[in-house]
């Protein structure tokens, strides 16, 4: 049997209605041109090296994807998304091609060496990832030049 | 995701947070979100399509121009998928001694292994690789017959993992079986759900597990949560 609605209308109306962690403000960081910004993903896919230590349940720490290294596991706990796509073309997910063709054409000013996965099931509090695993990972990013962060869901 | 746009943004990184859920994005007012309305787990919209996936990084990376924030937009197409079971050529009954679903997932094995040699990389591997699906079906056979779930051998001792792995063994082999186009949003889940012995099995599984009282996550996150 099977909700008459489809899978990702249930999964909408179900995690829209979840509470959410609260942020008193929203800080501001004024970037440099975008021909002239060094950009890395941040993708919440759970992705990983075949070779990498995969994520488990729960898992508040994140992983750094080399840009050469494009075989990846799709590593994320849920079923509850199309994860068939990220099998046909990772850059749906992480589309770090498309980066690299944005830097070939000058619009973006060039691609971090390295990108970074979380896994976006987390504790309902998030008070890891807000208070360790993801300012660490900033610092990383800060440290390596990158000026942009585009983040991905799944 | 919103979580770590605030995070990052604080430490001197200006962010760009493309959105699945918007009652998520725009309640937690990140910097700068494009929400993308597009099927769940494709947040670039459509896979393999450049031109496509250029638009909508052209749309949130034109949000950096912004003096100010939070900033929240929406991106102009909507895509909704039809979430059908995608056909694929499931192989013939050969050993009626086995379970159906070990007998096919035995079947779409070298599917699976061109699919692999093909990405170069594969999902399945939490608790077991693709030479113990067919074992795993076996015991989800046992449990779908009454066996106690809390008995018999379940790989890794996770209903979850495994559930995964047999279901990725699936949707791999799937896009070497798949009859016409790629699969569209969520079609290879519900070709597996729907049309094979295999995830009829794992849903039977999951309810009896759920029957014979294990707590919620043991048995409800072995499936997508709208299947029963």
């Amino acid at each position: 049997m099977v909700d008459k609605r489809l899978g990702d209308a249930v999964m909408r109306e179900g995690v829209g209605a979840m509470p959410v962690p609260e942020f008193e403000t929203t800080a501001w960081t004024t970037p440099p041109p975008l021909a002239e910004a060094r950009i890395a993903i941040v993708t919440t896919a759970a992705l990983y090296p075949a070779d990498g230590e995969a994520f488990s349940g729960g898992d508040t720490s994140y992983r750094a994807l080399d840009a050469a290294q494009r075989k990846l596991v799709l590593g994320h706990w849920s079923h509850n998304f199309d994860r068939s796509a990220f099998s046909i073309d990772p850059n749906v997910v992480y589309p770090l091609d498309r980066l690299d063709e944005l830097a070939a054409a000058g619009t973006i000013g060039s691609v971090a060496e390295t990108h970074y996965s979380f896994a976006g099931n987390q504790p309902d509090d998030v008070s890891t990832v807000r208070l360790d695993s993801g300012p660490a990972c900033a610092a990383e990013m800060k440290a390596a030049g990158v000026d942009v962060v585009l983040l991905t869901p799944v | 995701m919103c979580t770590l746009a605030h995070v990052f943004e604080a430490a001197g990184l200006a962010t760009v947070a493309i959105s699945a859920i918007k009652d998520v994005s725009s309640r937690m007012h990140p910097p700068r979100v494009l929400h993308c309305e597009f099927p769940l787990g494709r947040p670039l919209g459509k896979p393999n399509d450049a031109a496509f996936q250029h638009d909508v990084l052209r749309h949130a990376f034109g949000l950096l121009e912004r003096n100010s924030g939070p900033v929240f937009e929406e991106y102009a197409e909507t895509i909704v998928g039809a979430e059908e079971a995608i056909s694929c050529t499931l192989p013939p009954r050969f050993d009626p001694s086995l379970p159906p679903a070990v007998d096919e997932a035995r079947g779409i094995r070298k599917a699976y292994d061109r699919a692999r040699a093909r990405r170069g990389v594969t999902s399945v591997g939490r608790v077991i690789d693709a030479d113990g699906v067919p074992g795993a079906l076996a015991v989800l056979r046992e449990i779908a017959d009454g066996a106690d779930w809390t008995t018999v051998e379940i790989p890794g001792r996770n209903t979850i993992a495994v559930a995964h792995d047999i279901r990725t063994y699936y949707e791999e082999a799937a896009l070497e079986l798949v009859e016409g186009p790629d699969p569209g949003p969520r079609g290879a889940e519900a070709w597996f759900f729907e049309k094979t012995e295999a995830g009829k099995l794992l849903l039977a599984a999951r309810q009896v597990i759920k029957d014979q009282g294990a707590k919620r996550p043991i048995w409800f996150y072995m499936a997508t949560g709208h299947r029963r």
